[in-house]
């Protein structure tokens, strides 16, 4: 009888890692064939037109209120022009004193007129028919704050009594706080995608366990430790959020640009502010790579939660 | 490693029962020795898989202490479980082969698990699988190879990484009898290379096969042990495991 094979103790006796192509063919790699991919690659483009959004009303909030935190509008409510040219000069005159004023500018009437022409027709302005207050754009040396309004109102309040002083941020404090709001709601979605997407992966984890609960079993009982068949899935899944993932992120990124240019298009000078930086796309670029450790880690949980079932 | 006495596995009043039902095993205590040979028999339902899942370290018992290697192993943290398992080799009845690698990855799996180095593995497993005439079909599936192939497709997986002990159900089953008496003797070449051998077999042809051997007989989930040698067996030298030999130093 032939003699049996040269067989050497080969047992390695310590917990070593198994990992590497070898250990991901144990389980059948049907990649880019399960919905795995294509669900990651929606997550990550919505993920990533949210998150943009998210970046980008962040930036246009913060250019607009650094534009307008130190502006603020002197209104001369006066009925009579005369008496209101007259406040308004004095106005002018008593603000230029203020150590904390930097510039003054009267807005001139023919701008009043032309802003308010689309409500009030040409020329409606013209004497005091319609009686529109004198307008003093005046910007501070620092924030609009409580204390520096009152330095304004307290050098207006003997020249100009019919002075009315506020901050032009006040103005937009609703629009603020609806981008603000907004914010939030992209931050939200951005934390429900990253749960969906947490979720979609648990499900796949689940299915691919059940699928091959027998190879699983076995590699368990030749001494494979729940890490190693953990690490198994988890390489298998990587590869398919790396994959949707790049796939989602070029389609968000065709959605970011063409809806940049649209609101580029609009000329608005509130919504240039919105455009993104370089930080800000490297924060999106990064998303599907959040994505691929989201996945990952939510593989291993899954599996080693499993795996703690089995003695 | 062994136990303090040398043992490689000692039961003590094991009972083992499935849920609320009546215990498949009951009150089972024997020690296996470094080196010994054993069959496992019974009728069918007397408990003899049980009794291999309790080997093989895929159930713990519901009472009783089971230590291996001299440490007790019910009461070990679980992921201190898979050194003990790579110590172990395990012929299933069912073969349990991985349905899609090739008979020769199915092989190599033990040494993967345990960290042998892909240039190292080649070799042995090749030649293993030439041993139990499966050299033409190193790249076949599983699906593809006869009952008989399988089984010693199993036999190979579990004897390559040369364990300290080896279980085997009923593993000449599906071969036939040259096939049979050609596992049987690489069996014997394992154990006396110090692998200790436990056979669950119903071929009572089989048991008189190996002189050496001691039978273990499960009835209705108890084991006949009437003698108590199973229990407490004579001290004998224990054999010393030499890591130099091969099984193609001892064979003969």
């Amino acid at each position: 009888m032939k003699r049996p094979p040269v067989l050497a103790r080969a047992v390695a006796r310590s917990l070593v890692p198994f990992g590497g192509s070898r250990a991901a063919a144990l389980i059948p790699q049907a990649r880019l064939s399960g919905p795995m991919p294509w669900v990651i690659a929606i997550m990550v483009a919505l993920t990533t037109i949210a998150a943009a959004g998210g970046l980008a009303l962040s930036n246009l909030a913060q250019t607009a209120r650094g534009d307008l935190s130190g502006a603020a509008t002197v209104q001369i409510v006066e009925p009579l022009k005369v008496e209101r040219d007259r406040q308004a000069r004095a106005a002018e005159a008593a603000l230029a004193e203020l150590p904390d004023v930097a510039s003054i500018r009267v807005v001139p009437e023919t701008e009043l007129d032309a802003i308010l022409e689309p409500w009030l027709g040409a020329g409606a302005d013209g004497g005091d028919a319609v009686p529109v207050p004198a307008l003093i754009d005046v910007e501070l040396r620092g924030p609009a704050t409580d204390a520096r309004l009152a330095a304004l109102r307290g050098a207006l309040r003997g020249i100009a009594p019919a002075a009315r002083v506020d901050a032009q941020s006040t103005w937009l404090a609703p629009v603020f706080a609806a981008i603000r709001s907004l914010q939030y709601l992209a931050l939200a979605l951005v934390v429900l995608l990253a749960l969906t997407s947490s979720a979609a992966v648990l499900l796949a984890a689940r299915s691919a366990l059940g699928g091959n609960r027998g190879t699983i079993e076995i590699v368990h009982l030749l001494g494979g430790t729940d890490a190693q068949i953990a690490r198994i899935f988890q390489r298998s899944i990587a590869f398919d959020a790396l994959v949707g993932g790049a796939v989602g992120l070029a389609l968000g990124l065709g959605a970011i640009v063409v809806l940049g240019r649209q609101f580029a298009a609009l000329g608005s000078g509130m919504v240039a502010g919105g455009g993104l930086g370089p930080l800000d796309w490297l924060l999106i670029a990064a998303i599907p790579l959040a994505g691929v450790g989201i996945a990952m880690l939510t593989a291993r949980l899954t599996v080693m939660g499993a795996l703690r079932k089995m003695l | 490693m062994t136990g303090e006495g040398g043992d490689i596995v000692n039961f003590d009043n094991v009972g083992l029962r499935y849920g609320a039902d009546r215990e498949v095993l009951s009150d089972v205590s024997f020690t296996l020795h470094p080196g010994g040979f054993y069959f496992l028999t019974g009728a069918s339902g007397a408990g003899k898989t049980s009794m291999l899942k309790l080997l093989y370290l895929a159930q713990r018992p519901s009472r009783g202490v089971i230590r291996m290697f001299g440490t007790d192993v019910i009461t070990l943290p679980r992921d201190r479980l898979p050194l003990f398992r790579r110590r172990l080799g395990v012929v299933f009845q069912d073969f349990r082969l991985v349905p899609h690698l090739s008979a020769f990855d199915n092989v190599a799996l033990p040494l993967r698990v345990s960290g042998v180095r892909e240039s190292e593995l080649r070799k042995p497993v090749t030649e293993m699988l030439d041993w139990v005439g499966l050299s033409h079909r190193l790249d076949a599936r599983p699906a593809t190879l006869s009952g008989g192939e399988q089984q010693r497709v199993a036999i190979a997986r579990a004897v390559i990484g040369r364990p300290d002990m080896l279980v085997a159900d009923e593993p000449t089953g599906n071969v036939d009898p040259e096939m049979a008496l050609k596992l049987l003797r690489l069996f014997e070449a394992l154990n006396r290379l110090g692998t200790t051998v436990v056979v669950a077999t119903h071929d009572v042809h089989l048991l008189r096969k190996v002189p050496d051997s001691l039978i273990m007989r499960l009835d209705k989930g108890r084991l006949s042990d009437p003698t108590g040698a199973l229990r407490y067996p004579p001290r004998r030298e224990a054999r010393q495991i030499d890591d130099s030999r091969t099984l193609g130093d001892v064979f003969r």
